[in-house]
């Protein structure tokens, strides 16, 4: 294969700049010493992170995102092994369609999902309630927590599963000693990537959350909507470097790039 | 024997996907019809929300050259953004796929990675960058000679484009990504050692094997735009609405949720019928591809 000209590297070098500055802009005005928005040009300060704890209201919503992202990637995971399962080993009727359901919350515009929780979440009495956040979270991470168990359960050996079953093992001692190990990094890098669907959402969470069971990203995008101020670049660094992490674990677990090249793949 | 064990085996699937389907009907496909049931519905400043059935708000909508803007703005910045990503994504997953396999995987990983970022953290860094009319892209842009006077990014669609095509851009590098991998490299090597230059074997062989790669990206990146929430929302600040702001002011600050169902649901169709409808004919145009 040929090399890349001159113009294609000055071209690729420009790209790879205007791709990596918003994100390193948001991360360098969050050490600014002073006290409106600038980069740090004389000395790096902690002063906007130690403003953090002045904002309950921040810290709140960083463990409300937190433990809604923890618990509904767990919850979707309970429902996305079993029918990881079935649409892995059995060929049935209607196959197709349940797999093209399952993965439906991408194709629906979050904005619309949002708008469809609230209107049923409000007349099922449950109107910005953490339940009710929790419930549409498991919704809208479901599709990455069963494409990556799928993956996982799809290239599975059967034949481990028959010595099990021959040596007399069945139901459940079988999924959990046997299936459950064997699918596992497949499990838990879809834990981690539903995670991080649900850390981020903003479009859907902005219609259920109410003050109490504000996420971060609500309480970010609110506090962006009346001024913007070295304090929110801070609170955003933090997010990311709680994404970063995520990411870690996703790349050590299951290979980043699989991940990420599936998402355009089976997505649409 | 052997039925017993068939019915099982019958069975089983659907035993296994049994919870997921019904929370999928319960807490998916029943709230969905919930929506489109509300754009019906009328709805007064002091009355409420009342559940009959008229077109009042459908028709509003057909009638008000308010929304016919709206829709027409929104779709405008979704063509745009789908545009710049197709003409700056392509060519650097060209770029990306010749470079040495250490290169290649940071560089993939750089371009995609921003993809699980927070979408409010990036489109901050838009408005840090774009921030006023000394805003950094201004600088820059004027010192290298590109432009005279700082061009306003701020509260305009052009900012919205440029920000929204930053979040999109993974998007149509992966999906350009994926169809340069079922390129056979010894095409262009055969294609130069009949004598094709690079501008003819770019045009020729290249563009034609990822066209498909491009415009499913280009699917993608249109519906996500076309219904694009945050960075609107940020950018485009309270005045210049799109469909999802609307729809979100009527929601949560109008409080006329009839009216801000029917425009979701005139999105979530409108969508619907333009990705299902590109895909059938590229699948139809490009069938050889795909096998």
């Amino acid at each position: 294969m040929r090399r890349n000209g001159p113009l294609a590297l000055i071209f690729h070098t420009i790209f790879v700049i205007v791709m990596v500055a918003p994100i390193l802009v948001v991360c360098l005005v969050a050490f600014t010493p002073e006290g409106f928005l600038s980069l740090p040009t004389n000395g790096f300060s902690l002063r906007w992170f130690r403003a953090i704890a002045n904002y309950p209201e921040f810290i709140h919503a960083f463990w409300v995102s937190l433990g809604l992202g923890a618990l509904s990637s767990f919850v979707a995971l309970l429902f996305a092994v079993p029918a990881a399962l079935a649409l892995a080993r059995y060929r049935f009727r209607g196959r197709d369609a349940l797999a093209a359901l399952f993965l439906s919350p991408l194709m629906i515009p979050h904005v619309v999902l949002g708008i469809a929780f609230l209107r049923f979440f409000t007349s099922a009495g449950l109107g910005g309630s953490f339940a009710a956040l929790i419930i549409a979270h498991v919704i809208i991470v479901f599709p990455f927590a069963l494409r990556l168990t799928l993956a996982a359960a799809t290239g599975m050996d059967l034949s481990v599963e028959m010595a099990a079953v021959s040596l007399g093992a069945g139901g459940w001692t079988l999924f959990r000693r046997v299936t459950l190990p064997l699918i596992m990094p497949g499990v838990i890098s879809g834990w981690a990537l539903a995670f991080i669907q649900s850390f981020d959402d903003l479009t859907m969470t902005v219609f259920l959350a109410a003050p109490g069971t504000e996420t971060l990203p609500v309480r970010m995008f609110l506090y962006i909507q009346d001024n913007i101020d070295p304090l929110v670049t801070s609170v955003s660094a933090c997010v990311i470097a709680v994404t970063m992490t995520a990411l870690i674990l996703l790349d050590r677990f299951y290979g980043l790039d699989r991940v990420l090249a599936g998402k355009g793949d089976t997505g649409r | 024997m052997s039925t017993a064990a068939d019915e099982r085996n019958a069975r089983a699937p659907w035993a296994l996907t049994a919870p997921a389907l019904m929370l999928f009907v319960g807490v998916l496909l029943i709230p969905l019809a919930m929506t489109v049931m509300l754009s019906f519905h009328d709805w007064g400043q002091y009355k409420g929300i009342e559940p009959v059935f008229i077109l009042k708000n459908w028709h509003e909508i057909a009638t008000d050259p308010y929304y016919a803007e709206m829709f027409w703005r929104t779709f405008r910045i979704a063509i745009l953004t789908t545009l710049l990503t197709a003409l700056l994504g392509a060519p650097e997953a060209y770029i990306l796929n010749r470079m040495s396999g250490r290169w290649k995987s940071i560089f993939l990983l750089v371009i995609l990675g921003p993809l699980l970022i927070s979408v409010v953290a990036r489109t901050l860094g838009w408005a840090l960058l774009f921030g006023g009319s000394n805003g950094l892209v201004n600088k820059l842009l004027m010192s290298a000679g590109v432009i005279r006077s700082p061009i306003p990014f701020m509260f305009t669609e052009t900012g919205m484009v440029v920000a929204l095509a930053h979040v999109m851009m993974p998007f149509m590098v992966l999906s350009v990504w994926a169809a340069l991998q079922r390129l056979d490299p010894q095409i262009e090597n055969a294609a130069m050692s009949l004598g094709a230059g690079p501008i003819t074997i770019i045009r020729r062989i290249i563009m034609p094997q990822i066209m498909p790669g491009v415009l499913s990206g280009a699917i993608i990146v249109f519906s996500l735009s076309a219904s694009a929430f945050a960075t609107p929302a940020i950018i485009g600040g309270r005045r210049l609405k799109v469909a999802a702001t609307l729809a979100y002011d009527e929601f949560l600050n109008t409080l006329n949720w009839p009216l801000g169902a029917a425009v979701a649901t005139l999105l979530l169709v409108a969508l619907v019928l333009i990705v299902v409808g590109s895909n059938a004919l590229i699948e139809r145009r490009y069938a050889e591809v795909f096998r």
